[in-house]
């Protein structure tokens, strides 16, 4: 088993370098969205410029996930403009649907390798599909990814054999396979232990600077993204709260985002699930519920 | 009074969720087919799909085929024999297997054995996000994953069926010939006299053919559409093995009607 440390280049100290320009690779204007009559977007407006890493936090159900989901065509707005690279992604035929995702690389929270494909045959998978490269070609490419992310020692393994943050990184080489324009990544960082979390966070940074990405990364690991982000937005009540830059965060008073920041238990976003005061709930006061909760 | 409303309620809207599950499907089964000349032309895709349902169905198929032959003779023997005719235990025999019971009961079997694993397998990989990464890497699930299995079953079924009715003949023929005495020539040439090639076996075919569109439409809808949970999943999976089954004697007896009608009147 290969080592992760022993794979990574040894000056990886991050360095956020990106040349930004100044244009949008996505804009969102305006967006709404509902699940069935719940609204969870409530005009989101935001935009993400070329050649930056963009993170993305909020709480469990503000929408992080629908808003990936949006981006990539797979669910539509009730209302509102989403444009990548200039084209209109609610609007677009599955054809020239497909043609945009072609250039996208997403990656999904716990990688969402195919379970009957090896490591090898999910990198390859990309390419067999969408090129005419021959089978030569492509194993030469596919081992550069996997080089890259350092697995290329675990090729013929299965995805069932992998832990958590390898499963990742794999994810991360087949995303990377096309050498897309925009990587997407929904919480890369749950379920990975420090080093892992750090080894992905390194890669996302590098494999953006090195291929002349733009990244919008999804998470709530506040100490990763702060790490590797140019930018971070924070989302609430279906709309962008703040815009922030890392230093920003570090050293803002807004209750809400230090909530966020510090990890604190109570604050804007509390931590009792709406109740009934407990001592008249103890003294019988009110007739508790069937789950605990109570009605007065 | 009011829960007599609140029944009649109930009931409308399990109706009305059973209609929109119909549509569902139906729309689900345009889908397919649209796609489905992506496996036939990437026959890779087909071929493995036809190992893991049809290939890995045939030991069930064949034993299950040979124990129903074996107590078709027994039983069959037992009425012939009354009536003086047990020589044409063949014919009786090969009638019951090719008409009915090899189209109905290779499908119980195949709607059980991979019909069941095909449901668990798509909905595994619902709940695992595999589904949405590969529409998020512009390849068509419909046409990479759930067509090929789709078309295996149809392919798959009508074969298994006659595998089962040459097992059951073959079971047939050692209980009656071998076991009980029948006399060897009569039971084939009887059988070869009485079993009539489009009426039969034609016939036989065709329903195996619906069975299999039938048993891998409800396999891959399920799977497809299952809630991404291990609740979900596991109940999809129960859902397809009864659903299939059902579907399958239901549309036995409308295309034995069809099949039969205007022959003794
Ligand atoms: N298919 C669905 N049908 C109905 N409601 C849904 C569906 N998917 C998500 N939701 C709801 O929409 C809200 C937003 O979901 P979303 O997955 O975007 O949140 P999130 O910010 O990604 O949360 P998390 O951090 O927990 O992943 C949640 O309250 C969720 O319950
Ligand atoms: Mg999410």
């Amino acid at each position: 088993m290969p080592l992760p440390a022993a794979c990574m280049d040894h000056e990886m100290s991050v360095v956020k370098s990106a040349p930004t320009h100044p244009d949008p690779l996505i804009e969102i204007k305006d967006v709404h969205f509902a699940y069935d009559e719940r609204p969870i977007l409530r005009g989101l407006s935001l935009s993400v410029r070329k050649g930056e890493v963009l993170a993305v936090m909020g709480g469990s159900g503000s929408g992080k996930t629908t808003l990936l989901g949006l981006i990539g065509g797979r669910i539509l707005p009730n209302k509102g403009k989403i444009l990548v690279d200039g084209q209109n992604v609610p609007k677009l035929d599955r054809a020239a649907l497909y043609a945009l995702r072609t250039r996208f690389g997403m990656l999904f929270q716990f990688g969402a390798l195919f379970t009957d494909l090896s490591v090898f045959d999910n990198v390859a998978f990309p390419y067999r599909e969408q090129t005419n490269l021959p089978e030569s070609v492509i194993r030469d490419l596919v081992l550069l990814k996997l080089q890259a992310v350092g697995l290329r020692g675990a090729a013929g393994l299965m995805p069932s054999q992998l832990s958590g943050g390898m499963a990742r990184r794999v994810a991360l080489a087949r995303a990377v396979a096309l050498d897309p324009m925009l990587m997407l990544y929904d919480e890369p960082f749950t379920g990975l232990d420090p080093i892992s979390t750090g080894i992905v966070a390194r890669l996302i940074r590098r494999l953006n600077d090195a291929f002349g990405l733009t990244s919008l990364v999804v998470t709530h690991d506040l100490d990763a993204s702060l790490k590797i982000a140019d930018r971070v937005i924070v989302l609430a009540e279906g709309q962008v709260y703040r815009d922030l830059t890392p230093d920003d965060v570090r050293t803002t008073t807004d209750a809400f985002v230090r909530q966020f920041a510090d990890g604190l238990p109570d604050g804007p976003v509390p931590f009792h699930y709406p109740a009934p005061p407990l001592l008249d709930q103890l003294l019988g006061k009110t007739v508790a519920g069937p789950n605990g909760g109570g009605t007065p | 009074m009011n829960s007599v409303i609140e029944m009649i309620e109930g009931l409308g809207r399990s109706v009305l969720n059973a209609l929109a599950r119909l549509g569902l499907a139906g729309r689900f089964f345009l889908a397919i087919l649209m796609v489905i000349g992506v496996p036939l032309r990437r026959f890779s895709l087909l071929v493995r799909e036809l190992y893991f349902s049809g290939v890995r169905s045939l030991l069930i198929i064949v034993v299950s085929g040979t124990f129903v032959g074996m107590v078709l003779a027994i039983q069959g023997y037992e009425v012939l024999q009354r009536f003086g005719s047990a020589e044409t235990l063949g014919v009786l025999v090969a009638l019951s297997l090719v008409r009915e019971l090899g189209p109905v009961v290779t499908a119980l079997l195949f709607a059980g054995r991979a019909g069941s694993a095909v449901t668990a397998e798509i909905g595994l990989m619902q709940a695992t996000d595999q589904i949405a990464a590969m529409d998020m890497m512009a390849v068509n699930p419909i046409a990479r994953i759930i067509s090929p299995r789709f078309l295996a079953s149809v392919v798959s079924l009508p074969l298994l069926a006659c595998m089962f009715s040459a097992a059951g003949v073959f079971g047939a023929y050692l209980v009656g010939v071998k076991l009980i005495g029948i006399d060897d020539g009569s039971f084939w040439s009887q059988m070869q006299a009485g079993v009539d090639f489009r009426l039969d076996i034609v016939n036989g075919l065709i329903k195996s053919l619906v069975f299999g569109v039938a048993v891998g439409l409800i396999a891959v809808f399920e799977g497809y559409y299952a809630p991404p949970t291990a609740e979900g999943v596991s109940s999809a999976t129960t859902r397809t093995v009864v659903t299939s089954s059902l579907a399958v004697l239901m549309l036995d007896f409308v295309l034995t009607v069809w099949m039969f009608r205007g022959l003794n009147g």
